[in-house]
């Protein structure tokens, strides 16, 4: 039993590394800010997830208890990591991407990042007023 | 009354939940200190949320986490591969807008959320009245099919749940 735990352990926390590991690397190798966003967004959960189930099935088999830590920072993991990349996203169009090169929205409004006026003007149209 | 008292009940459930994994043990004095905090919190915070967020469908949120979680697993393995193996003169990004038929700020919430976690795809922006997401793909052949790809997979089940 423990043999196959240490197996499956082991298994996991290198395929997490080598996740890791070209989550890293793509940072390095994209090209643009938008770009390598996305090698840290997605190449690393799983880089994380794994290492948090070895953790998980580690405590459980050799120390005889269940540790439900791991499920939370899986928890906030998952809801934070949106909201950062989400941020970066929009500071990234503030500086260096005009409203030009982006698709329009087919819509009435511009997208929201670049319609200071239209969010003065109505600061109703963000928070609970979208809902009507 | 008891609607004063609650506020949220699923926000309190969920703190209660979330004290009893950080204390990680079982403890009836945690499970007191947990209840505490879960009514204590919802009731100094109702200011910032005067509705509750509704979630119609809890099996069907239950089974789309589960959902995103397995798209999760398979985007990794897209990214890692586009990443590692793929030149950088053969990545194709583009720039997506998705027209949304979701209103309520939790489901759009959710559904940026998801994106951004999911294949290849990030969540930039919003159109000023909340109709149209922006979207960066890290690769694509076929921007169409992201867009519909994304509201039949998502923005249906989202709907189901939240409207």
């Amino acid at each position: 039993m423990e043999q196959i735990a240490e197996l499956v352990i082991s298994a996991l926390l290198v395929i997490g590394g080598i996740f890791a590991v070209i989550g890293s690397f793509g940072l390095l190798k994209l090209r643009d800010t938008m770009q390598r966003l996305h090698a840290p967004t997605k190449a690393t959960t799983v880089g994380v997830g794994t290492a948090l189930i070895s953790s998980m099935i580690y405590f459980l088999v050799f120390e005889g208890t269940i540790s439900w830590h791991e499920l939370l920072i899986t928890l906030f993991l998952l809801l934070t990591a949106p909201i950062t990349a989400n941020f970066i996203a929009k500071a990234q169009m503030h500086r260096f991407i005009k409203p030009e090169d982006l698709p329009g929205t087919g819509d009435t409004t511009d997208w929201a990042t670049y319609d200071l006026e239209m969010t003065v003007a109505n600061p109703d149209l963000i928070g609970p007023d979208l809902r009507k | 009354m008891l609607r004063k008292l609650f506020p949220h009940p699923l926000l309190t459930l969920l703190l209660v939940i979330i004290w009893l994994l950080l204390v990680n043990q079982w403890k009836v004095g945690s499970l007191v200190m947990g209840l505490i905090l879960g009514i204590a919190i919802p009731l100094l915070t109702a200011a910032y949320w005067p509705n509750r967020p509704v979630v119609k469908d809890i099996p069907a949120f239950i089974s789309y986490c589960l959902m995103v979680l397995w798209d999760i697993i398979v985007a990794n393995i897209q990214v890692a591969k586009i990443v590692a193996f793929m030149p950088n003169d053969k990545i194709k990004s583009a720039w997506i807008p998705i027209p949304i038929d979701l209103k309520t700020p939790e489901a759009i919430t959710m559904l940026a959320g998801t994106i951004t976690m999911t294949p290849g795809t990030v969540t930039a922006d919003m159109s000023s009245d909340g109709k149209v997401l922006l979207i960066h793909t890290l690769h694509t052949d076929d921007p169409d099919g992201v867009r519909d790809d994304i509201k039949a997979r998502y923005e249906t089940r989202l709907k189901r749940i939240f409207e």
